[in-house]
C-alpha cells in the first residue's frame, strides 16, 4: 500500500477490527478511511463496487469475510469481474483481488468451512491461487496484487495459525522478486514412488503423511504443491508424475468435479505410458460440510491420505 | 402509505394507485407541444435550462430523429437476418437524449443495452452498438473514450460498477472542487424492472452511504419483458430512494426538456458533492422488448394508442413549428441526415467482419496463462488440419 497508492482495500469489518481473522490489523489506522474501506454487509456490492474502482484506475483488495459468504458476489465475479478483459478486446482491465479465508478445520459452524475453488477454476478470465505457507503466503499477496487480472486468493484459514520466516519489509517491486513465479506449482518435498498433488491446507497434512510413510518405510512420497489453481501448472506435475508412475491428489472440496478430477483426467492424458496405477483422488464428500464435531471425518487427514497411498501401490 | 389505499396485488387498484402520482411529474413541454410557465416542482428546475437556446432545441430534435431512425433501421436489419437481436429504444429518445445531453465530457455513463441515445451523445459510433446484437462483437467500444461502458445485459448489475467508479472519482478529488472541467458525474441507466434486483438496493446502500457523486436514472417504460410494473413495486419508483435517504424525483421521461433539466440538476448536486439522486423518467416502451418479444400476448393496443399522443419527438417538433425556431426545411434536412445515416449503418453493418475464431482466446488475460494458452494452441493445430485436407482435395 506505500507503494501504490492505487490500491485500496474493501470489506466487512476490516477497518477498526482488522478483520475477523486480523489480516487487515491496524492498517485503516496507518493507511485510513479511503484506502482501507469499511463497507456495508453486502458481498454483491463489495465486489460490483470494486469492480467500478477498478474501471477508475483502483487496484482493490477485497475480503470476503468467509467462504460460505462469497456466493452472494458470484454473479459479480462471474459474469461481470471475469469477463470484462476479454469482452472489452483488452480495453478494460481489472486488477481486483478476492481474497477469501478458506477450507474447514476450526471447528467452525455452518457456511464458515468451505471450498469453493472449482467454481472459480471453472470461470474463464480469473485467476486462482492458495498459499500454503506463511512465507509463500507474505510473495504471493503481493504478486496478487501487482497483476493486473482478477484472482481469487484463497487462504487456508486454518494454517492463519502457522508460524514462518518471512521477510518482513520486503516489497516487491517486479515479478522477479519473489522467490517463485505467480503460476508455478512447487515441489515441496521430493519423493520416488508416489506424487501426491495438494493445496492450501493440504500441503501441511499431506507432508506429514510423507514423513510418517517415509518413516516406516512404505513409499517415498513426492508433494507437489500446485500454489496455482487457474492456470495450473501442468508441466511441474507431469514432469512429476513422470517420475514416479503414481499419482495421488488431495484437496477439502467435494471430490465430484473437484480439482482432483481435472487433474486425474489431465494426468492420464499426459502420463499414459507413465502410469502404474490409476490416479486417486482424496477430497471431501459430495454432502454438505458437516458439523463441526464431526467435520474430521469428512476432511482428508493422514490416515485417508495413506490409505490412498497403499492403494496406489498396490498395483 | 397505508396499505389500505392499494388493493390486493395485481388488482386493477393497485395500477391506478401508482399512476395516481403521475402529478407530481416535472414536466416543461407538453404533449402538445406546449411550453408553459414552469410552477411548482417545475420552478425547482427551470433555471438548469434557462440557458437552453432554439439551436438546442434543434439539436435535441436532431439526435432524437436519427436516433429513432437509426433504431428503426436496427430492427429492420434484425428482420433482414443481419442482426441476431436488437432492443428498439422507440419512445425513449427523449429519455435518452435528454440525460446524454446533461452530461459532460468528464462523466461517466454505465448503460444497460438499450441506451441507444446516449451512445449517440457520447459519440459512440452506431455500427460499433450493432456488433454486439450481431455476434460479431462482444463489446466493440473504448469505455474510457467515449465515457459509456459496455452495455450490460444481467440487469443491474452497472448500478454497482456505476457506484464503485463513482467512489474513485471521489478518491480522485473530483468532487465538489468547484473546477468545471474536473468536478465529474457518473449515472447508472436501469430500468423498472431493475429495481428489483438485490445489486440495486446494494447500490443505493453503497452510494447513499459514502455519499458517492452517481445518479440513477431508471427509466420506468413500464414493462419488464411482459410484467407491468405492478410486478415490481408497490410504490412509485422514485420513492424507493427516499428509504436509502437519497431523494428521487419522478420526470416525465418523453420531455427532452425535463429530463435535461432534472439530469443537469442531478449531475450538478453529484459534482458538488451533494451525493447520488434516483431519477425516474417516465416512459413507454413503444416496442416489444426485443425483437424476440411479442408484446401482443401480453398487453392491450390502446396503451400503446394512448401512449403515442405522448410522443417525445412529435412535441418538440410541434414546439419548434409553432414559435417558428424551425422551419419545413430544417425538418427535411433533418429526415435526410437520418436517412442517410441509416444508408451508412446498413452498409456498414453488413461489413462488419465476422471475427476471427481463434480471437476467443484473446485478451481473457492480460498476461499469459497456460492451460488457456495450451488451449490455444492445440485449437489452431486442429484447425491447420483441416487446412491441409483442403488443400489435399484442391491438388
Amino acid at each position: 500500500m506505500d507503494h501504490d497508492p492505487k490500491v485500496v482495500l474493501m470489506g466487512e469489518d476490516i477497518g477498526a477490527l482488522g478483520g475477523v481473522f486480523r489480516v487487515t490489523d491496524g492498517l485503516q489506522k496507518d493507511f485510513g478511511e479511503d484506502r482501507v474501506i469499511d463497507t456495508p454487509l453486502a458481498e454483491s456490492g463489495i465486489v460490483g463496487t470494486a469492480i467500478g474502482l477498478a474501471m477508475r484506475g483502483y487496484r482493490p483488495v477485497v475480503e470476503i469475510q468467509f467462504d460460505g459468504f462469497v456466493f452472494p458476489a458470484f454473479d459479480q465475479i462471474v459474469t461481470q469481474l471475469a469477463k470484462m478483459g476479454n469482452r472489452s478486446a483488452g480495453r478494460v482491465r481489472l486488477p481486483v483481488v478476492i481474497r477469501i479465508p478458506f477450507g474447514g478445520g476450526i471447528g467452525a459452524v455452518e457456511h464458515h468451512s468451505e471450498s469453493p475453488e472449482s467454481y472459480f477454476v471453472h470461470t474463464g478470465g480469473l485467476r486462482v491461487v492458495t498459499p500454503s505457507t506463511p512465507e509463500d503466503a507474505f510473495w504471493m499477496v503481493q504478486q496478487a496484487v501487482a497483476c493486473p487480472d482478477p484472482v481469487v486468493f484463497l487462504e487456508p484459514k486454518r494454517r492463519y495459525w502457522d508460524k514462518g520466516e518471512v521477510p518482513e519489509g520486503a516489497v516487491l517491486r517486479s515479478p522477479g522478486d519473489a522467490p517463485r513465479p505467480f503460476g508455478a506449482a512447487h515441489v515441496a518435498r521430493p519423493g520416488a514412488d508416489v506424487t501426491m498433488l495438494c493445496y492450501g491446507p493440504m500441503v501441511r497434512t499431506c507432508l506429514a503423511a510423507a514423513e510418517a510413510a517415509a518413516a516406516d518405510g512404505t513409499a517415498d512420497i513426492e508433494v507437489v504443491d500446485l500454489r496455482s489453481l487457474s492456470p495450473l501448472d501442468l508441466p511441474t506435475v507431469m514432469a512429476s508424475v513422470r517420475r514416479t508412475g503414481r499419482a495421488v491428489v488431495v484437496h477439502e472440496a467435494p471430490t465430484t468435479l473437484g480439482l482432483g478430477a481435472e487433474l486425474a483426467a489431465r494426468v492420464q492424458e499426459g502420463c499414459f505410458y507413465h502410469l502404474e496405477a490409476p490416479v486417486l483422488r482424496v477430497g471431501g464428500f459430495s454432502a454438505p460440510y458437516p458439523a463441526a464435531k464431526i467435520e474430521d471425518e469428512y476432511l482428508p487427514d493422514l490416515d485417508r491420505v495413506l490409505d490412498a497411498v497403499d492403494r496406489v501401490l498396490a498395483h | 402509505m397505508p396499505d389500505t389505499d392499494v388493493g390486493p396485488a395485481g388488482s386493477p387498484d393497485r395500477a391506478a394507485h401508482v399512476d395516481r402520482e403521475a402529478d407530481t411529474m416535472i414536466q416543461m413541454l407538453t404533449p402538445e407541444g406546449e411550453r408553459p410557465e414552469p410552477t411548482g416542482a417545475a420552478l425547482e428546475y427551470a433555471a438548469y435550462v434557462e440557458d437552453v437556446t432554439d439551436d438546442d432545441l434543434r439539436g435535441m430534435y436532431r439526435d432524437m430523429v436519427i436516433v429513432r431512425r437509426f433504431d428503426a433501421e436496427a430492427t429492420a436489419l434484425q428482420r433482414q437476418g443481419e442482426l441476431g437481436l436488437w432492443a428498439s429504444l422507440l419512445g425513449q429518445e427523449a429519455a435518452q437524449v435528454g440525460s446524454g445531453r446533461a452530461l459532460r465530457p468528464q462523466d461517466f455513463a454505465y448503460p444497460t443495452y438499450r441506451e441507444h441515445g446516449v451512445a449517440w451523445c457520447r459519440g459512440v459510433p452506431p455500427t460499433a452498438l450493432l456488433g454486439l446484437y450481431r455476434g460479431a462483437s462482444l463489446g466493440g467500444w473504448d469505455p474510457a473514450e467515449h465515457g459509456f461502458a459496455l452495455y450490460t445485459i444481467v440487469i443491474g448489475s452497472q448500478t454497482l460498477h456505476a457506484t464503485g467508479y463513482a467512489m474513485g472519482v471521489q478518491r480522485d478529488h473530483a468532487v465538489g472542487t468547484g473546477e468545471p472541467d474536473r468536478d465529474a458525474a457518473v449515472i447508472a441507466y436501469l430500468g423498472d424492472g431493475a429495481t428489483s434486483q438485490g445489486d440495486v438496493s446494494e447500490a443505493l446502500v453503497f452510494s447513499a452511504v459514502y455519499n458517492a457523486p452517481v445518479v440513477f436514472f431508471c427509466q420506468n417504460n413500464q414493462w419488464a419483458i411482459s410484467e407491468p410494473n405492478t410486478r415490481q413495486t408497490r410504490v412509485p419508483l422514485f420513492k424507493r430512494s427516499s428509504g436509502f435517504g437519497i431523494p428521487g424525483v419522478r420526470v416525465d421521461g418523453n420531455d427532452v426538456l425535463a429530463t435535461l433539466a432534472v439530469t443537469r440538476a442531478a449531475t450538478e448536486r453529484a459534482r458538488s458533492g451533494g451525493g447520488p439522486t434516483f431519477v425516474e423518467a417516465y416512459t413507454y416502451r413503444m416496442g416489444a422488448h426485443t425483437t424476440s418479444d411479442d408484446p401482443s400476448r401480453y398487453r392491450i393496443a390502446a396503451e400503446v394508442e394512448e401512449w403515442k399522443l405522448k410522443d417525445p419527438i412529435a412535441r418538440v417538433k410541434a414546439y419548434l413549428a409553432r414559435s417558428g425556431a424551425a422551419d419545413e426545411d430544417f425538418f427535411a434536412e433533418v429526415e435526410a441526415e437520418a436517412k442517410q445515416i441509416a444508408t451508412e449503418l446498413r452498409v456498414t453493418c453488413r461489413a462488419l467482419p465476422d471475427p476471427p475464431p481463434e480471437s476467443m482466446f484473446d485478451d481473457v488475460y492480460a498476461e499469459p496463462h497456460a492451460v488457456l494458452d495450451a488451449e490455444r494452441e492445440e485449437y489452431l493445430a486442429y484447425r491447420a488440419g483441416f487446412a491441409d485436407d483442403t488443400e489435399e482435395v484442391r491438388t
